[in-house]
């Protein structure tokens, strides 16, 4: 379990963009400003979506925002991850979606068109997703501002019975799985933005990661540990994370780890590192060994996750080090993310 | 994928670290410095260390041109960056570097116009967009991106661009090698020669190396394959009596250069009396300027500039690391004071610093309690 402080410890004087790049400045601004004045039982964990029992049903709340530049992007737009994002921040929680609510901060001077486009984008989604948006708000604030549209989102959902997750069931041993190919959103986005001459045949990987989660549940909830969408700061930040909170190594297979041509090649141009690139439809699941086969089989049985993989595993030491082995048998340590990944150039 | 797998592939990696293996002494200590950054964050990425037997040691060296800029200059840039009706764009590679007041993203942050550009094109791209603007580039980078500049220079004349200057700090590998071979405390068995650099002036300034200093030099790729083969080249190259410059990255390198790219260079620019590295001190002829003849794009002397000078704190060792003298632990404030989100010296700055290299890669791993 986390160990809370109830004195704060954020004492930046000012927000940078890298506070809000999902990294390690994000984390120090949640643990240090937020959570020493909001600290509570539900919160503490700090996970995905929190979750309050309620006249012994578990539900699982969520909310997050979205802003993303371009609007759309090959295999997705603003208002396809604003219901995917939330959806997906429920399912990792074991959750089943009941109810989204939607709020749109709008920059004065956006075409209709735009709007309802992403008002419709929203709204397939939604009906994609099985779920209902049920309320929302709409702000309109000063041309220049909000860079076209900004969306809030906010989910309630239903944890399943069968589902019982967290940091404290990661056991060492345990094999760390993947439902597909990794960075594909990122890298697609970094294209869409037209800055790189780079052209790529890659899409978006958004996508509901609900029936992933009600397979595995199906297929292997006893020996389900803990789920994650690996979004921001990618694959590399949500295993860090995981390993922190748990107390564990986590080691990874470098061969193992799907990765497409098309990412591997711009992150090699770029000087990224796919275990860093943002996802918006993969699942991070961590699976006790004797359930892995059956999970893996499971996760590979649904549409689009045909390339899921095991990719690694818990081991008891160096506790909160992720380590990736090299296919040479080299090692290195995956530390977490300190800001948004930039291109290398010189 | 193509060029890459053939370069990663494990079975031939062992045979080379084997080949590796039998050749060295084993009462030997063997000292190689890789000059370049991009060098440094390949050993590590692919964990090349633990292939190599302990008696070989990776010096990492001072081919990490955003590590070697000064922190002055750095502030001089972001001076320009609030003038009026000023765009400042630069590579991503400074976006995170710090100055005395931030770094170029936190002055966007609080209002600045800076822009990332991949080439300097873009940013002459920029200037023609923008004709109510003065566009600024901050030229960074050795040889490999000069070229880039130059062209660029030559095609804002040609066209006769005038909202655009260079802000230039180019710099130069061959006196910051003699810089760090000249060094009293230098004790060096040979280099890993740099890769991009030599694309553009190909192996034979490097002949130096080989002739007055008697140590061996391999221009080297940035693949796993291409760095094991290089350690491979010099050791035999010790092992008998040798010392010689070899292009081990031929595929890419010739050994006379890329005569386009050197040309462009000669046409705009200059080179500097002297410099100032970060961790090595002021070096003379080690950077260019650009020329009389581009003195219109030149946003040393179309602007103000305040000639800020920020020396490293004392504590920071960073000269010595970079010389080989200390490993970057070695140095007082390594992971303490100095750390990737707060870096104190040089080569924490980039990912391809060797603090931040090491940092990343092996240091928590260390710090957990294992050996690396």
């Amino acid at each position: 379990m986390r160990e809370t402080s109830v004195q704060p410890t954020f004492h930046d004087a000012v927000i940078e963009l890298v506070h809000g790049a999902g990294g390690k400045a994000s984390r120090r601004l949640i643990e240090g400003l937020f959570l020493p004045l909001l600290a509570n039982p539900a919160l503490i964990p700090l996970e995905d979506a929190a979750i309050m029992s309620i006249e012994g049903l578990r539900l699982a709340l969520t909310t997050d925002a979205f802003v993303v530049k371009p609007l759309r992007f090959p295999g997705g737009s603003i208002g396809e991850l604003a219901v995917n994002g939330t959806v997906n921040d429920l399912a990792v929680s074991g959750a089943r979606p009941l109810g989204l609510l939607a709020a749109f901060i709008v920059e004065a001077g956006l075409p209709s068109e735009v709007l309802r486009a992403e008002a419709e984008a929203l709204a397939q989604a939604a009906r994609r997703a099985g779920v209902s948006v049920v309320g929302g708000d709409t702000k309109v604030v000063e041309h220049g501002k909000a860079d076209g549209l900004y969306i809030v989102t906010a989910g309630i959902g239903l944890v399943d019975p069968r589902a019982e997750l967290g940091v404290h069931r990661v056991r060492p041993g345990d094999r760390i799985l993947i439902s597909g190919p990794i960075g594909d959103h990122g890298i697609t986005v970094l294209l869409a933005r037209g800055e790189l001459d780079l052209e790529a045949d890659l899409v978006s990987d958004t996508r509901p990661l609900t029936p992933f989660v009600e397979t595995l549940l199906e297929a292997a909830s006893p020996g389900l540990h803990w789920m994650r969408d690996p979004t921001r700061g990618g694959v590399a930040t949500a295993l860090n994370e995981l390993a922190r909170d748990a107390r564990v190594a986590i080691t990874l297979a470098e061969e193992a780890i799907p990765v497409r041509d098309a990412v591997r090649g711009a992150c090699e141009l770029l000087g990224l590192d796919p275990l860093y690139i943002a996802n918006e439809g993969q699942l991070l699941a961590v699976v006790d060994p004797a359930w892995a086969d059956t999970a893996l089989a499971a996760l590979q049985r649904v549409p689009g996750g045909e390339q899921a993989a095991c990719i690694g595993e818990v081991q008891e030491q160096p506790a909160g080090v992720v380590i990736v082995s090299t296919q040479y048998g080299g090692q290195r340590v995956i530390d977490m993310l300190v800001g948004d990944p930039l291109p290398r150039i010189c | 994928m193509r060029y890459v797998d053939e370069l990663r592939d494990p079975r031939l990696i062992r045979a080379v670290a084997a080949e590796i293996a039998r050749l060295v002494d084993p009462d030997r200590h063997y000292r190689i410095m890789e000059v370049c950054g991009g060098h440094t964050h390949a050993i590590y990425r692919h964990g090349l260390t633990e292939l190599l037997p302990p008696n070989i040691e990776l010096i990492h060296g001072p081919g990490c041109p955003v590590c070697v800029l000064p922190m002055g200059r750095i502030d001089d840039g972001l001076a320009l960056a609030e003038q009026p009706d000023v765009i400042f764009t630069a590579f991503g590679d400074m976006m995170r570097v710090p100055g005395r007041r931030g770094t170029p993203l936190e002055y966007r942050a609080r209002g600045a116009d800076i822009r990332m550009v991949y080439s300097p094109l873009d940013a002459l791209k920029l200037a023609q967009a923008h004709p109510d603007k003065h566009v600024v580039f901050f030229a960074i980078g050795f040889e490999t991106t000069a070229p880039a500049t130059a062209l660029t220079l030559m095609k804002a004349k040609a066209l006769g661009i005038r909202n655009f200057s260079v802000f230039c700090n180019h710099v130069l590998i061959v006196p910051a090698i003699r810089a760090i071979l000249d060094s009293p405390d230098m004790r060096l068995d040979g280099f890993i020669g740099p890769g991009h650099v030599s694309t553009v002036i190909g192996c034979r300034p490097y002949l130096f190396v080989a002739r007055d200093y008697g140590k061996p030099l391999v221009v080297s790729g940035f693949e796993p394959l291409d760095i094991l083969q290089s350690i491979l080249m010099i050791l035999r190259q010790l092992a008998e009596g040798r010392a010689e410059v070899e292009n081990q990255y031929s595929r890419v390198v010739p050994w006379n250069g890329n005569r386009a790219a050197l040309a462009a260079m000669a046409e705009v620019f200059e080179l500097r009396p002297y410099f100032e590295w970060r961790g090595l001190g002021f070096i003379s002829q080690s950077a260019l300027k650009i020329s009389e003849a581009y003195a219109d794009w030149d946003a040393e002397r179309r602007f103000d500039v305040p000639g800020v000078r920020v020396t490293d704190p004392k504590a920071a060792q960073c000269g010595e690391v970079l010389k080989g003298v200390l490993k970057p632990a070695q140095c007082k404030l390594f992971g303490r004071e100095c750390t990737p989100e707060h870096p104190i010296g040089a080569l924490m700055v980039s990912n391809e610093g060797a603090c931040a290299a090491y940092y990343h890669y092996v240091h928590r791993l260390a710090a957990a309690g294992r050996d690396d």
